[in-house]
């Protein structure tokens, strides 16, 4: 993995919303970086994900790329709202690398550690209607179904969780 | 949560005017529609034309108006976008839900805006 995240402030401080950390283009019209810190809401998860769609838009990825990168990165930062932080917000920090053939991510949060260690596996529940239909649960299967290289590891009190996206237009 | 009602042979066609359903409004999203379902005891047929976006939150958000509507109502979709359907379809949700292409034509054309 070769992203590496810059010094976070101390644990627990609150980034605003959507602020810009470093947005870089290599230049060749379809590579870039995309980095975001902020605080974990389902508001700012929106924000960042319409900059991200705009950035890609820009590099000319394709719309059905496009909506698998916006759906595992809503899934990942959804978790990192609802389980690493319990709702209560904390600092997210987000990069991620495009290139042609895909993109590659790493979402950092100081928030509660992933229990057991590792993400769950990509199972999906039990669906068995009418009794038994499920409301969640989904979230993991989704982003093992549309990512590769899902690895995460606690670092220091951070969680680090990164993955890959192919992008299946590319040839 | 913009959705507008209408009666169609099928059932109550409820319209949802949103681009997003996802963590930020799955909450308010259920509880429109079980606003806009109260009263009537017909089939649902949600249209979904309009939403481009769905995550796992929208999905068991769609799953909850179901079952508030089981058993003496059945929730039909209607209108999936591909991004939408295909959440359907990697989550399975699709074998649970009767999917429409697209919403049925209303015999009411009286449109009522809610939420």
């Amino acid at each position: 993995m070769a992203l590496k995240s810059p010094p976070f402030p101390e644990k627990g401080a609150e980034w605003p919303a959507d602020t810009r950390a470093d947005d870089a283009s290599s230049g060749t019209g379809a590579e870039g970086r995309f980095t975001r810190r902020f605080t974990a809401s389902d508001r700012t998860t929106r924000v960042v994900l319409a900059a991200l769609d705009a950035r890609l838009v820009k590099l000319g990825v394709d719309e059905d790329d496009r909506a698998s990168a916006e759906l595992i990165l809503a899934e990942a930062l959804n978790n990192i709202c609802e389980h690493a932080y319990a709702g209560k917000g904390g600092p997210v920090e987000m990069i991620v690398d495009i290139r042609r053939a895909g993109l590659t991510c790493l979402l950092c949060d100081c928030g509660q550690p992933i229990p057991g260690g590792a993400p769950p596996g990509g199972g999906l529940p039990i669906i068995d209607p009418p009794d038994n239909v499920p409301e969640g649960g989904f979230g993991w299967h989704i982003i093992r179904c549309l990512s590769t290289d899902l690895r995460y590891r606690r670092d220091n009190g951070w969680n680090r969780l990164s993955f890959r996206v192919i992008f299946a237009s590319f040839d | 949560m913009h959705l507008t009602t209408r009666r169609s042979d099928a059932g109550l066609v409820i319209g949802v005017e949103e681009s997003r359903i996802d963590a930020a409004v799955a909450i308010e999203f259920k509880e429109a529609v079980r606003r806009a379902a109260a009263g009537s005891d017909e089939a649902v047929i949600l249209d979904l034309s309009q939403v481009t976006f769905l995550d796992s939150s929208g999905l068991g958000a769609v799953v909850a108006v179901m079952k508030l509507l089981a058993p003496q109502r059945a929730l039909e979709l209607a209108g999936l976008t591909p991004s939408v359907a295909r959440v359907f379809r990697l989550t399975r949700m699709d074998s649970v839900f009767t999917i429409h292409p697209r919403a049925p034509v209303g015999a009411d054309p009286a449109l009522k805006a809610t939420g």
